[in-house]
């Protein structure tokens, strides 16, 4: 090791570790690099350990605040930034569409500048509107901006919490071959999910109603070359054929408030052709996990028996969902482009 | 810039054998021990001074390990990016033990008051030691050591680096001088 390399190390660890440039939002995983990601799923495995303690709090983000702002339902999503902000003794304050200034016709951009002017640190926002926290984080300059879910576009912490369980379980992502089924169309999380496991090796097939799936992406619409996800799944339409030596399937929820635009033909129909079940199952790998980014309609993508069954992750999926956001929290707040020393 | 050996190889061995006799005598024994290292050179010292207890009375004494990151005060004053989270492992649990904390350099005292509140948040150990291989002065908290491997008064823009075994491939103890004051360092 030279001097001028040692001089350099940071003191702690006493390890080379190359100086990234410093994160400041999370907004999608698609300009996540390969090693950002891994290094998210290493601190989400210390998090899991602060988690598991008998007293679950460490004062990392003392004096930070949080501001979870959501423009949309959602249970575990804000329930699970809270209880990570709240594990990190970071303040969190939740706020909602209705009830605030927005129902006095705020609009979004204003409601994000005078949370910042209140000396906000961080806000998580959810959205009906694909690119809301895109927004937030142009305009924002002191701030930063989580995406908890923005329209039909991404759903980051969802993806980042899928890729902690299959590899916690699994030990890698590499060459696994990873089954989306379902109503991709409407799905930011089957996006978000694509860009992270095709970054970390994996092989996405998607599979669903050929109207559920996002037009670019069939074959038949010659549009393929267009969608940045083109080269990084594959489309199966026949679930018998797509589930074939699957090492995960993942069912989606079929986004029913959705549906009145004619995309099935009946409900009968897409739970007999896509619903996954303990029989479809036989077809993946033996032991092969079953995944659901809840909420889940029981009966109808998922079988009740296979949601509860032993192969389900679906609760850990949720645990885990607090720990990744720890280690975000953690990460974007203790950051160094943060605070007046930046 | 320049770089000046303070411990060899052989330096370190002989001051873990002597931290390992001490801790020993002080204790009269090793009953309800646990050795804590903190990550990450502090846990490759642990293990090793365990492994001097195993030689010299063959008591195996349980060793875990600590990760302070999330209750540090001065990451941002730093100017450093975060380290990387490590694991923390205390299977045995602490709750009216005997802890000896182990660190490599003790300075300014900050580290170890990150551990100490760590520690604390597993349970009310019965006491809390520390053994340090380098003592190199200049504290800002009121905490001293109860097994130090070596005193060595050093200024403020000096620094310490440890090399061990584990990471660097051999046992060394240095100090650098540079021409500018450096950040501070805490190890």
């Amino acid at each position: 090791m030279s001097l001028s390399r040692t001089i350099e190390t940071p003191e702690i660890g006493g390890a080379l570790v190359p100086e990234p440039t410093p994160r400041k939002h999370v907004l999608d995983l698609d300009d996540f690099s390969r090693e950002e990601i891994v290094e998210v799923l290493d601190s989400t495995r210390s998090m899991k350990e602060v988690l598991g303690r008998d007293i679950k709090k460490v004062p990392a983000l003392r004096g930070k605040v949080v501001v979870t702002l959501f423009y949309e339902a959602s249970t575990r999503t804000r329930v699970s930034f809270e209880e990570a902000g709240k594990v990190l003794s970071a303040d969190v304050i939740n706020m909602s569409a209705s009830g605030s200034s927005t129902e006095k016709g705020e609009s979004l951009l204003n409601t994000g500048l005078t949370i910042q002017a209140m000396g906000v640190d961080t806000i998580v926002i959810r959205h009906p509107h694909s690119g809301a926290p895109h927004l937030l984080a142009q305009h924002l300059n002191k701030v930063s901006v989580i995406n908890a879910g923005d329209g039909l576009h991404a759903h980051p912490t969802q993806a980042l919490l899928d890729l902690y369980t299959v590899q916690d379980k699994l030990g890698s992502l590499e060459g696994l071959k990873i089954l989306i089924v379902g109503d991709v169309l409407h799905s930011r999380v089957a996006r978000s999910n694509i860009w992270g496991f095709a970054k970390m090796g994996a092989k996405v097939v998607l599979s669903g109603p050929a109207t559920l799936m996002p037009p670019d992406l069939m074959r038949s619409s010659g549009n393929l070359a267009r969608s940045p996800f083109a080269s990084l799944v594959e489309v199966e339409t026949d679930l018998d054929k797509a589930i074939e030596d699957a090492d995960v399937v993942m069912a989606l929820r079929l986004q029913q408030e959705r549906q009145h635009a004619g995309f099935l033909p009946s409900l009968r129909e897409y739970i007999r052709r896509w619903q996954v079940t303990d029989t479809r199952m036989e077809r993946a790998k033996p032991g092969a996990m079953v995944m659901h980014p809840g909420p889940m309609n029981e009966g109808i993508e998922i079988s009740n028996s296979l949601a509860h069954g032993g192969n389900s992750v679906i609760e850990e999926q949720v645990t885990n969902g607090v720990a990744v956001r720890m280690a975000l929290l953690y990460q974007l707040t203790i950051g160094p482009g943060q605070g007046p020393d930046g | 810039m320049q770089e000046r050996q303070i411990m060899s190889q052989e330096d370190v061995r002989r001051a873990l054998t002597r931290v390992a006799h001490e801790i020993l005598e002080h204790n009269r024994g090793a009953e309800d021990l646990v050795i804590v290292g903190i990550h990450t050179g502090g846990v490759h010292l642990a293990r090793r001074i365990a492994a001097n207890l195993v030689e010299f009375e063959g008591i195996d004494v349980p060793v875990a390990t600590l990760d302070i990151s999330l209750y540090r005060d001065d990451l941002r004053a730093r100017g450093q990016s975060q380290p990387k989270l490590q694991p923390t492992d205390i299977p045995m649990g602490i709750q009216g033990k005997r802890v000896v904390l182990v660190d490599d350099v003790l300075y300014t005292g900050r580290t170890i008051r990150a551990a100490m509140d760590a520690l604390v948040d597993f349970g009310r150990p019965e006491q809390i030691q520390l053994a340090i291989l380098l003592d190199r002065g200049h504290r800002e908290l009121p905490i001293r050591a109860d097994y130090v491997g070596q005193n060595l008064p050093t200024a403020i823009g000096e620094r310490v680096k440890v090399r061990l075994m584990e990471t660097d491939g051999a046992d060394e103890v240095a100090l650098i001088f540079e021409d500018e004051p450096e950040d501070e360092t805490d190890e």
